[in-house]
């Protein structure tokens, strides 16, 4: 020990130490001044890059759907609303095991084996953080026992979204149509960041027309999120501006009154207000519910609609095309007037049918044995086939075209909706074009009843009809009669909207076509007097009609009991009521009803009594001839 | 009453004698203890159980120091092949029998402790290697160095073998650091650095998958946003937008909202750059560079070349620490498991390094007088 100790030299140790302490310091010293200078660029070379990038990670921008305007009847009824919907959500990233959590789930509230395929379907397709819907409209009761047990299901939150809701359910479905979820094409469609936050959007009727004015204006608010994308606070608050209410001049009471009118059939109701153009029932039956689209109807249920025989989905007062049969006579008679072709108190034999020179066909009358001396007041009220075939051979078609045309018949009348069909006006011109065929003369001849190639939607026969209430002044025919701001509740007031007026020589021949639907209604010989003209206490004009569904044969009978029903013919009638003061104008559509006096004036008269007596309170009028004459 | 200020002042400095404490170096880690404290409440989300089991740990450790600092030079010089001898032997029944945890194998569970051997060889590694110079004439011989380097390399394999990284790292340098106060030749230093980097290739070849992910996450964080980069990137972003002065005690938002992962551990650096800025983080590196030198002051004044090696080897070896914590939070250096010292939430390494300052202090308190 001692020799080693010899050979160890201390002082040339603690100098190599204090060599090596001072060399070490130094490389430390220089060590940390990289990390300074890191930190230096970190902190302040490139702060504002860093500074941003902690903001978007925390900092997130939420777009805030606006709540979309409500849809009211003329008395205010709400017809579309919306209602909190109770969403359970799941955030995959902060659940741990999701078998487990779905079952535990199950004991607190129903998860169908559907709700958990369509959830495992959206769970592929979304992001870890952002939250996947297990269930929609939960009940209070299931909101209430999840509530409870929330703390053993961290990621599942119940999320309460406004969902649009229609309280009248199927009544009012061809009138508002519905909403439904987005799709690709109507992003393409709208604006991209008013929509951010919107999932549905109108897809028929004025849901779709007015989608502008109900969707609002999107709000925005920026929340501070943490990592796991949890909402801590709001920073800033945009709010959205909610979509516009919109009410109608429809009266839900009549729609329902007409609804059960129609009862047991299918068919239309469309009556209008002939001043303003409102519509104030428009009634297409069968009909679905329109609630059943808005959060996604199951394919199964969709079929159903589809394919069903009696067609639920479509709407028959705007898209359904008729035949308008003899309900076009009095504007027949008038085009007759106007081109003196015929005139008041111009007699004519009427026999069982018509013939044309040169053709075997015979053209029958719907009275067997024929109306004998007739005149256009006696044609008109007893629907004598035979004169019109007279006076639409005498017109010819392409003066009955041009006449008819005025009326808004053969094309859209603008209604603000969707799915307007044109209906059908048939002219040489279109023939040539569209069948690439001449015109026959015995063509013109069926036009004259309202047959044959002829095609009018309810809605047109209604808004034709107000047209002969209104003396030719023509309005275009509106659901929408003013726009509500449902925060300041200042309402706004349409006006309606008229359109050329129908002009004929003298505005006395009106009465010379009035005159008659007046005696459909009240003379015994009238078509609809036995049905619904007899003990009114108002004076309607009115006009039976029957539209064929099919053609029949030369010289051969056919009995409608024996028919099977789709085989049936429609049954129609238009009319208006009071005569003096029009206040309603109505057309109704029975399909395969039969006859237009027996099936579908009764309605008629309903819709109009419930309207003028119950809802305007119109004194019965004294006049002691009409009714009972 | 100067007479009792004066009279207080000299019962602290008898207290402080008697305690064998190097009082300068206790008040810097007590400085140091209590920031670190301030940033786990911070960190852990105001969790007053994180703060209280850290204050305990704390209070252990510290009691670690006080009784190694009441152990004589001597004493721990005549241990220190004893505890080296225990610690290889602890570190061969981990390999054999030891837990797993996290996915490598480093604990011990003696039935009523579990032990991480590999945490007490950061203090016998570089106790052996000064024992194994303490009697040599130095500088060193070709033969010693190799045993001492064989000292030093049979443990670190071992534990990198577990496998952990930062603990291997640390134990090498801690017995580097000995060997190169010794007075290793600066030509073989170069040398080896030399070799060093040569051999660079071999050591990837050994890696396992996961520490190669991390030095190529190193080189380029963005390419895996949200797997293997999402620590560094998360962390630069944080003491990126703590800026000049910090987002403010509390109020950093990268930390207190989630994004930063291991923010009590391994990256509470970040949560300190973020809330208290270049600043901050400038005036603790000064604490820890005041600490680096007072070891490094000690090591000079040491009056034998068992304390000399010692105690300059523990002073480097928290300098390394520092310096592989801070360059991984701010993206210098590859993502190794070490924590900042006496600040990172968590027991072992805390009383390991207490330990190291328990010896520090005992070696500066226990001089002869007769030196100065």
């Amino acid at each position: 020990m001692a020799r080693r100790q010899a050979i160890k030299n201390h002082e040339l140790e603690k100098r190599i130490l204090r060599h090596r302490v001072i060399v070490s310091g130094i490389l430390v010293l220089a060590a940390l001044s990289m990390v300074l200078i890191r930190l230096f660029y970190l902190q302040v070379v490139d702060h504002q890059h860093y500074t941003t990038l902690s903001t978007s990670n925390r900092v997130r921008l939420e777009a805030i759907s606006p709540p979309r305007g409500m849809i009211f009847d003329r008395n205010n009824q709400i017809l579309a609303e919306n209602r909190p919907n109770y969403i359970l959500e799941i955030t995959p990233a902060s659940v741990d095991d999701m078998d487990e959590t779905l079952d535990l789930l199950g004991e607190v509230i129903t998860i169908t084996e559907l709700d958990r395929r369509r959830f495992r379907r959206a769970l592929r397709r979304r992001s870890q953080f952002e939250p996947v819907p297990l269930r929609f409209n939960l009940n209070d009761a299931e909101v209430a026992r999840f509530a409870i047990e929330r703390h053993h299901f961290p990621g599942v939150d119940i999320e309460a979204r406004l969902g649009r809701s229609y309280p009248e359910e199927g009544r009012m479905a061809h009138v508002v149509g519905y909403v439904s979820r987005i799709n690709q094409k109507e992003l393409q469609r709208v604006d991209k960041t008013d929509y951010k936050a919107t999932t549905h959007i109108g897809k028929i009727g004025i849901e779709r027309f007015y989608e502008d004015l109900l969707h609002g204006t999107v709000g925005f608010q920026q929340v501070e999120v943490n990592a796991q994308g949890r909402r801590l606070r709001v920073l800033e608050y945009q709010p959205p501006i909610s979509g516009k209410d919109l009410i109608l001049g429809l009266d839900a009471g009549l729609q329902a009154v007409a609804e059960e009118a129609l009862e047991g059939n299918t068919g239309s109701i469309v009556a209008i207000d002939p001043q303003t153009g409102d519509v104030l029932a428009m009634v297409s039956v069968p009909h679905f519910n329109p609630n059943l689209f808005v959060n996604g109807i199951t394919s199964k249920e969709y079929s159903r609609l589809r394919d069903d025989t009696e067609r639920p989905l479509f709407n028959r007062s705007l898209t359904g095309q008729y035949p308008p049969g003899s309900t076009l006579k009095p504007i027949m008679g008038l085009a007759g007037i106007h081109n003196q072709v015929t005139w008041a108190g111009k007699t004519m034999y009427a026999g069982p049918y018509y013939m044309l020179k040169n053709d075997e066909r015979k053209y029958r009358d719907w009275k067997k044995e024929g109306h004998g001396i007739v005149d256009l007041d006696k044609a008109i009220t007893q629907s004598c086939d035979v004169y019109f075939y007279d006076l639409a051979y005498k017109l010819g078609i392409d003066r009955i075209h041009a006449f008819m045309i005025q009326f808004g018949l053969g094309d859209r009348m603008g209604i603000d909706s969707t799915g307007e069909a044109t209906g059908l006006m048939p002219s040489r011109e279109w023939k040539r074009r569209v069948r690439g065929m001449p015109w026959f003369p015995g063509e013109t001849l069926i036009a004259g009843i309202g047959q044959g190639y002829m095609l009018t939607t309810p809605l047109q026969l209604a808004s034709a009809t107000a047209t002969i209430a209104t003396r030719g002044e023509r309005v275009k025919p509106r659901l929408v009669k003013a726009i509500r701001d449902s925060h300041t509740g200042e309402e706004t007031q349409l006006d309606p909207v008229r359109l050329d007026p129908v002009v004929v020589d003298n505005p006395l021949y009106w009465d010379q076509v009035i005159r008659p639907m007046v005696h459909v209604m009240s003379r015994q010989n009238g078509t609809a007097w036995w049905y619904a003209g007899r003990n009114a206490p108002y004076s309607i004009a009115g006009k039976t009609g029957t539209a064929q569904v099919f053609g029949i044969a030369q010289d051969e009978e056919y009995d409608a009991e024996k028919l099977k029903r789709k085989l049936r013919d429609h049954a129609l009638f238009v009319g208006y009521a009071p005569v003096k003061d029009p206040k309603i104008a109505v057309a109704v559509i029975v399909e395969h009803g039969g006859s237009g006096g027996a099936t579908a004036s009764p309605i008629a008269r309903k819709v109009m009594d419930y309207y003028l007596l119950e809802r305007l309170g119109l004194e019965p009028e004294k006049d002691k001839k009409r009714g009972a004459s | 009453m100067k007479d009792t200020d004066q009279s207080s002042f000299y019962l602290a400095r008898d207290l402080v004698r008697f305690l064998k404490l190097d009082i300068s170096l206790f008040l810097l880690l007590v400085v140091l203890a209590g920031v670190g404290l301030g940033v786990i409440w911070s960190a852990g989300g105001e969790s007053r159980a994180l703060l209280t089991s850290q204050g305990v740990r704390l209070g252990v450790a510290t009691l670690t120091l006080l009784i190694v600092a009441q152990i004589p030079p001597v004493v721990l010089r005549r241990w220190a092949p004893w505890i080296f001898a225990v610690g290889v032997s602890l570190l061969l029944a981990v390999l054999f029998a030891g837990e797993m945890g996290k996915g490598a194998q480093r604990w011990l569970d003696l039935g009523f402790i579990r032990f991480q051997p590999s945490e007490m060889m950061k203090l016998a590694v570089p106790m052996m290697v000064a024992w194994y110079f303490a009697d040599k004439s130095l500088p060193p011989r070709i033969v010693d160095l190799l045993v001492a380097g064989m000292i030093v390399l049979i443990p670190m394999f071992m534990i990198a073998k577990q496998p952990d990284l930062g603990t291997a790292l640390l134990v090498g340098s801690a017995g580097i650091f000995a060997i190169f106060f010794a007075g290793i030749s600066w030509r073989i230093i170069i040398l080896l650095g030399v070799t060093g980097v040569a051999l660079a290739p071999v050591l990837w070849h050994f890696m396992h998958d996961y520490q190669r992910q991390r030095v190529l996450t190193l080189l380029n964080p963005e390419s895996d946003p949200l797997g293997s980069g999402y620590h560094i990137i998360q962390s630069k972003i944080a003491i990126g937008s703590g800026g000049v002065y910090g987002k403010g005690w509390l109020n950093g938002t990268q930390s207190q909202l989630d994004f930063l992962p291991e923010r009590s551990t391994d990256f509470i650096f970040a949560v300190f750059g973020e809330e208290f800025g270049l600043l901050g983080a400038f005036m603790l590196l000064l604490l820890y560079t005041a600490i680096i030198f007072r070891g490094l002051f000690i090591a000079v004044y040491a009056q034998d070349t068992f304390s000399r090696l010692l105690a300059g080897s523990l002073s480097l070896t928290f300098f390394v620490y520092l310096f592989v914590n801070t360059g991984m939070v701010i993206g210098l250096l590859p993502v190794v498991g070490v924590p900042l010292p006496l600040v990172s939430y968590g027991g072992t390494s805390m009383v390991t390094l207490m330990a190291a300052f328990g010896m520090l202090m005992s070696i500066h308190s226990h001089r002869r007088l007769l030196e100065h």
